[in-house]
């Protein structure tokens, strides 16, 4: 069968390699693009967020080259992505696509349903548990070695000696991750991704400012939708660093790590969880404050929830701590030019802020 | 002197402001209401909230303004959940509402910010109530009975909105102001959908209830549909909403085009509201393929002109005049 799955960052060399192991065609969907958009807003709602227009335009388009069936994650609420599963679904469907949308809920929440899906889909190429659990267990390997190569290459970026070699290297190494298959592979891969990030010419004499990055997930990881953001900044000369990595956003949402420190770090300001990662992006900027960073951006889709009751009280945070907080709302409208002068200018305050905290102009 | 509640005339006002003015007036306390939303109101709340909140957020934030002056404290609660249902709770802008407030309007007085969470059930709501007597320095016994009293308050009001009045009728009605009759003379079944707080706020929607009333259109909102019957239409979407009043309006849509044949849908929609993006294709898509019924959704903001409006009900209603005439 021909199975589909959202794009959300570097994931989708992962989901590949799991979906073939299964026994099933892996269809990524055509790399992220101006059409992709076009299609998706054209079938969303006016006011659904940009994660969901990019994914429905995703399914559209992977439908079109005969995609068989998508799967998805879902969620419980109250940020409206846990509802997407069924509103795409819907969607497709007026459109007259029977292309079946599978929705993984959390195994917390009703773990029949959560194995019930995955014996769907195994079962039709005969799969057999053991061997699910193996492959699963490589993908997930595969999928933080793709998040421990993305966290390096932010780290070298802004030290690199000729502008642009970081990213270059970093295609590289996904195309070596890419065609690591085994264990073995993988464990390879790993050393030689390292190798070849780490031989790139740097220069440490530097003075970098170094900025967090918060905000509604799927905007942080994915640089279709923010425009590049963590390489534009880092070209600029900025060590950035993000919050959120899909490896332990999953882990979390698994139950393997609480989450405990975040919020406590945030219950001054708000002490409810209220939907989204709203509570994680003041949490973390009290957290990157107390770590010394200069600056951080929110990301958020336009018209998030979580992120606009976040934003509300970063507000307030931003002054008690004195970080400045630069939000970004990112919709199918935003411009790649426009942010980027956005971004300069607020790298340019953060350096002359360094500059008076350091002394070197009053 | 006794003390003065400030409870603002926004958001769950349109929902539960019976229970807690009798509840507050109960234990012996004043309680002091913003005037209807006026020009002014909105202005102040632009000026306080975050640009991108929705504009009954921002109405909330100044009714708050309105209030803080002349009351001793302020009722702001969180409302999480009002229902046993599971993942059922409040739009996030609820959730974090007393934080919000507090962050962006400075000069508060100090707000009574309980969290409503009746998930487990009722007795919760007892637990609220000790909370908030407590802090207002009444005992168990003032509280029991205000609660009661409240509770009592509540069934009345609930029983006047399923006779088909209004909340801003009803609660006219329960304050003994005046008797409202129901308009018997119409030509066509509207529901009008969307929530309390955007469909009862006359100022925001530029009064569209009378607009239609006057075109001889016969409404039904949300608030009339008993709450079992809202809940026996849950069955029909695949997966609940997460959030109460969105979950309602879904229901409440269903119930329309299946039960009772309405001639049209109009659902009210605040421009950027998150849950009301899903909502509002929802019903939208349901309308479609379970009538089809003539659906329009209209988008309100702090810039909601009436004259755009009265044109777009004047043609959806020639429509289903001319529709029904032909049928």
């Amino acid at each position: 069968m021909k199975i589909a799955f959202p794009y959300m960052g570097t994931s989708h060399i992962a989901f590949k390699m799991l979906i073939r192991d299964l026994g099933h065609e892996p269809m990524v969907p055509p790399k992220l693009s101006k059409k992709t958009l076009t299609y998706g807003t054209q079938h969303s709602p006016e006011f659904a967020c940009l994660p969901f227009k990019i994914l429905l335009g995703s399914y559209l388009e992977a439908i079109e080259q005969g995609a068989e069936l998508i799967i998805t994650s879902g969620g419980s609420g109250p940020c409206r992505a846990g509802y997407y599963g069924v509103l795409h679904q819907k969607i497709l469907q007026d459109l007259g696509y029977d292309t079946k949308i599978i929705v993984m809920e959390s195994p917390y929440r009703n773990p029949f349903d959560f194995l019930g899906k995955i014996k769907s889909v195994i079962s039709c190429s005969g799969v057999s548990w053991w061997t699910f659990i193996k492959v699963f267990y490589k993908a997930w390997e595969k999928l933080k070695l793709l998040d421990e190569t993305e966290f390096l290459s932010h780290q070298i970026r802004p030290f690199e000696c000729l502008r642009g070699e970081t990213t270059k290297v970093f295609k590289e190494c996904l195309n070596v991750i890419d065609e690591s298959q085994t264990t073995e592979q993988i464990r390879e891969a790993r050393k030689l991704t390292q190798e070849l990030l780490n031989n790139i010419s740097q220069d440490h004499t530097r003075k970098v400012l170094k900025i967090g990055i918060i905000g509604e997930i799927y905007v942080v990881l994915e640089p279709f939708a923010n425009h590049d953001l963590e390489v534009t900044l880092g070209e600029m000369g900025v060590l950035t660093h993000r919050s959120i990595y899909l490896s332990d956003w999953t882990r979390e949402s698994t139950g393997y790590e609480s989450k405990k420190n975040i919020i406590k770090a945030a219950s001054p300001y708000i002490n409810e969880l209220f939907g989204g990662h709203g509570i994680y992006s003041v949490g973390h900027t009290v957290l990157y404050s107390q770590k010394g960073f200069d600056g951080v951006v929110q990301l958020a889709p336009f018209t998030c929830i979580p992120e606009i009751v976040a934003k509300t009280i970063l507000a307030k945070v931003s002054n008690d701590f004195a970080i400045p907080v630069l939000t970004v709302f990112l919709d199918e409208q935003t411009g790649k030019a426009g942010l980027q002068t956005r971004l300069e200018a607020f790298v340019d305050l953060l350096g002359q802020k360094r500059a008076i905290q350091e002394g070197v102009v009053t | 002197m006794p003390t003065k509640i400030g409870i603002p005339r926004a958001l769950s006002y349109y929902a539960y402001y019976p229970f807690w003015k009798t509840f507050f007036e109960s234990l012996g306390h004043e309680t002091v209401t913003s005037p209807l939303t006026t020009k002014h109101v909105l202005d102040n709340g632009i000026k306080e909230a975050v640009t991108d909140a929705c504009v009954p957020i921002k109405l909330f934030h100044g009714h708050v303004c309105d209030l803080k002056e002349k009351s001793d404290f302020l009722f702001v609660p969180r409302f999480v959940s009002v229902c046993r249902e599971r993942k059922v709770t409040f739009c996030p802008k609820f959730l974090g509402l007393p934080d919000m407030i507090k962050t962006s309007i400075s000069g508060l007085p100090p707000l009574l910010d309980v969290r409503i969470d009746l998930k487990k059930g009722w007795a919760e709501l007892f637990k609220v109530c000790v909370c908030l007597g407590k802090r207002l320095d009444n005992n168990l016994m003032e509280i029991s009975r205000a609660l009661n009293r409240g509770i009592k308050a509540q069934k009345r009001y609930e029983k006047l909105l399923l006779r088909e009045f209004t909340p801003v009728e009803a609660i006219a009605m329960l304050e003994g102001n005046k008797e409202f009759v129901q308009n018997r003379d119409t030509r066509l079944k509207f529901a009008l959908l969307g929530f309390p707080y955007t469909v009862y706020d006359k100022f925001i929607n530029v009064d569209i209830i009378n607009k239609l009333k006057k075109m001889g259109v016969k409404i039904f909102t949300t608030e009339m549909v008993p709450p079992k019957i809202l809940l026996s239409q849950a069955k029909k979407v695949p997966k609940n909403l997460f959030w109460y009043f969105s979950n309602q309006v879904l229901r409440a849509a269903l119930y329309y085009i299946d039960h009772v044949k309405v001639d049209g849908i109009i659902h009210i929609t605040a421009f950027g509201c998150g849950p009301d993006a899903m909502v509002d294709k929802m019903i939208e898509l349901e309308a479609k393929h379970r009538g089809p019924v003539p659906f329009m959704s209209i988008t309100i903001d702090e810039h909601t002109g009436e004259a755009g409006l009265i044109t777009r009900l004047e043609a959806f209603v020639d429509m289903l005049l001319l529709r029904s005439e032909m049928t």
